[in-house]
């Protein structure tokens, strides 16, 4: 049997390094995948306010997408768009 | 030989422990009022109004609030201080245990007050009692000198690297907190001395040195190693509550144990005792030693981390033993009486054990109660035999309404 040492572990379950939530993705979680129509889009950025996981994908200023590595499928942003541009999809699965 | 004290006042219980805390001058006090407390919480507002700490004092809406503040700056790193009583201290119960599983060095003075219902302000130990499980040290003070005391001590403990937990620090609501009592100051810099810098392990403000705090730890990780690591703290700590209370000795003339015998060495039946019951009972002590009686009591100061060896080696030689608890649990005995009959079941020989519920609600323990214990110990010593394990001081007849 292996020795159990506490001294082995950090206090109080810390972690020695920051920004770990990156690593743990989340896009696992989904039931439902938000589908993005990029031509009904107005790029209002509502649903980049309102995506409570930052999953709203944005390059040079335009939205340009979801990021399903992360987005668990709430269905916020389709609920909040005003130009219908966001569905939501059966599965969790974009491609699926 | 050096002043070992800057002066001597007449102060209340809440007063001293706010005086301690001006003199640790804790980077961030977040607190809520709640009586008996609120008087720390005001205090302490005043001298950081007044500019007499650098403290962050954050005011917020609720005890919940305040110990999730308490964990939040702790995590940043900050030597953080707050106080609470009774329904405040059942409202912060969740983070309670968070605070203590982060191995947060907090240091809270609690004012026991009882839990409604009914309602009632004043003071019994049900709400620290409640809380034994919490994973905080707890400290019991018998007057406003060793509250003060304490809360000074308690920094130390917790904060001593191979501890890393909060501390509570308890006294009796009104009864000590509102009572003008003699207590001797330290120096402002002594006490500066003796609590030294604050150098957080691994503060989440710096940026240089990121870390993650708190994170989950599921069913394939380690919550259960991190629970018993959380345990070997404690009891490390048994080591820096006496080292702490040397060093306390060296500052201030008092000394301190984990609990105090009083007369106990030749007793032949004994109370066991917290909190400003101990001071009432150790007079009862006196008067009956003068009238030939072999009583004692054994006043705990430490309750978590729980001294069983030590206790059952402290009361092993008594014929009997009738622990006051000042708090119950209903359906079942007080906590203090199963955990210190416990203590005592691998001795050879054992004194017989009742439990006597006393002064819930702030019921007032007269001189009479500790000797109607004592009485009920003496006969239990001399029968050899507990008829009644669980027992009650101080009930008042009730008329019937019809
Ligand atoms: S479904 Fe929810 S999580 Fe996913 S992108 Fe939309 S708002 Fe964000
Ligand atoms: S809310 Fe709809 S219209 Fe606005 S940016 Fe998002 S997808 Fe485009």
């Amino acid at each position: 049997m292996k020795e159990w040492r506490a001294e082995k572990l950090m206090p109080g379950a810390l972690i020695p390094v920051g920004g770990t939530a990156r690593q743990y993705k989340t896009g696992g979680w989904r039931s439902e995948h938000p589908v993005w129509d990029e031509r009904a889009c107005k790029q209002c950025f509502l649903c980049w306010i309102y995506c409570p996981d930052g999953s709203i994908k944005v390059r040079d200023g335009k939205v340009i997408g979801i990021d399903y590595d992360y987005c668990k499928g709430c269905g916020i942003c389709a609920n909040e768009c005003p130009a219908d541009a966001i569905k939501m999809a059966e599965g969790g699965e974009p491609n699926g | 030989m050096a002043k070992l004290t800057e002066k001597i006042v007449a102060i209340t219980g809440n007063a001293a422990v706010a005086q301690a805390m001006r003199q640790i001058n804790p980077d961030v006090v977040a607190a809520y009022p709640i009586t008996p407390q609120t008087d720390i919480a005001e205090t302490f507002a005043e001298f950081v109004a007044d500019g007499l700490v650098d403290t962050e004092y954050v005011t917020v809406e609720s005890e919940h609030s305040a110990m999730s503040a308490c964990v939040g700056a702790s995590a940043a790193g900050a030597r953080v201080m707050t106080a609470t009583s009774s329904q405040g201290l059942a409202l912060m119960w969740e983070i309670l245990y968070i605070a203590a599983g982060m191995r947060l060095p907090i240091t809270m003075t609690n004012v026991n007050r009882c839990l409604s219902a009914p309602i009632n302000i004043h003071c019994d130990h049900s709400d620290s009692m409640g809380a034994r499980d919490s994973g905080w040290i707890q400290i019991y003070s018998e007057n406003a000198q060793e509250a003060y005391d304490n809360v000074i001590q308690a920094i130390r403990i917790a904060e001593h690297k191979s501890v890393l937990l909060p501390v509570m620090v308890n006294m009796d609501g009104f009864i000590v907190s509102h009572s003008i009592e003699r207590v001797e100051l330290l120096d402002d810099e002594v006490v500066k001395r003796f609590v030294g810098e604050y150098k957080p392990v691994y503060p989440l403000l710096d940026v240089e040195n990121p870390v993650t705090h708190g994170p989950f730890d599921g069913l394939g990780g380690f919550y259960f190693e991190h629970k018993k690591a959380q345990i070997e703290a404690i009891e490390r700590s048994r080591k820096v509550v006496l080292d702490v209370a040397d060093e306390f000795k060296r500052i201030s003339g008092r000394e301190y144990g984990c609990f105090e015998p009083y007369r106990l060495d030749d007793a032949e039946v004994a109370l066991v005792v917290l909190n400003s019951a101990a001071g009432t009972s150790k007079c009862v002590v006196d008067a009956m030693r003068e009238e030939g009686y072999p009583v004692g009591i054994l006043k705990l100061r430490v309750f978590r981390p729980f001294l069983a060896r030590e206790l059952s080696e402290a009361l092993k030689h008594l014929k009997a033993v009738a622990i006051l608890e000042r708090a119950t649990s209903p359906g079942s005995f007080g906590p203090l009486y199963a955990e210190i009959r416990s203590a005592l079941y691998d001795l050879e020989a054992r004194p017989k054990m009742v439990n006597l519920i006393y002064g819930l609600g702030g019921r007032e323990f007269r001189p009479e109660h500790a000797k109607e214990a004592f009485g009920v110990c003496l006969k239990v010593a001399q029968t050899k035999r507990v008829e009644k394990p669980l027992g009650y001081l101080g009930l008042k007849e009730v008329e019937v309404i019809s």
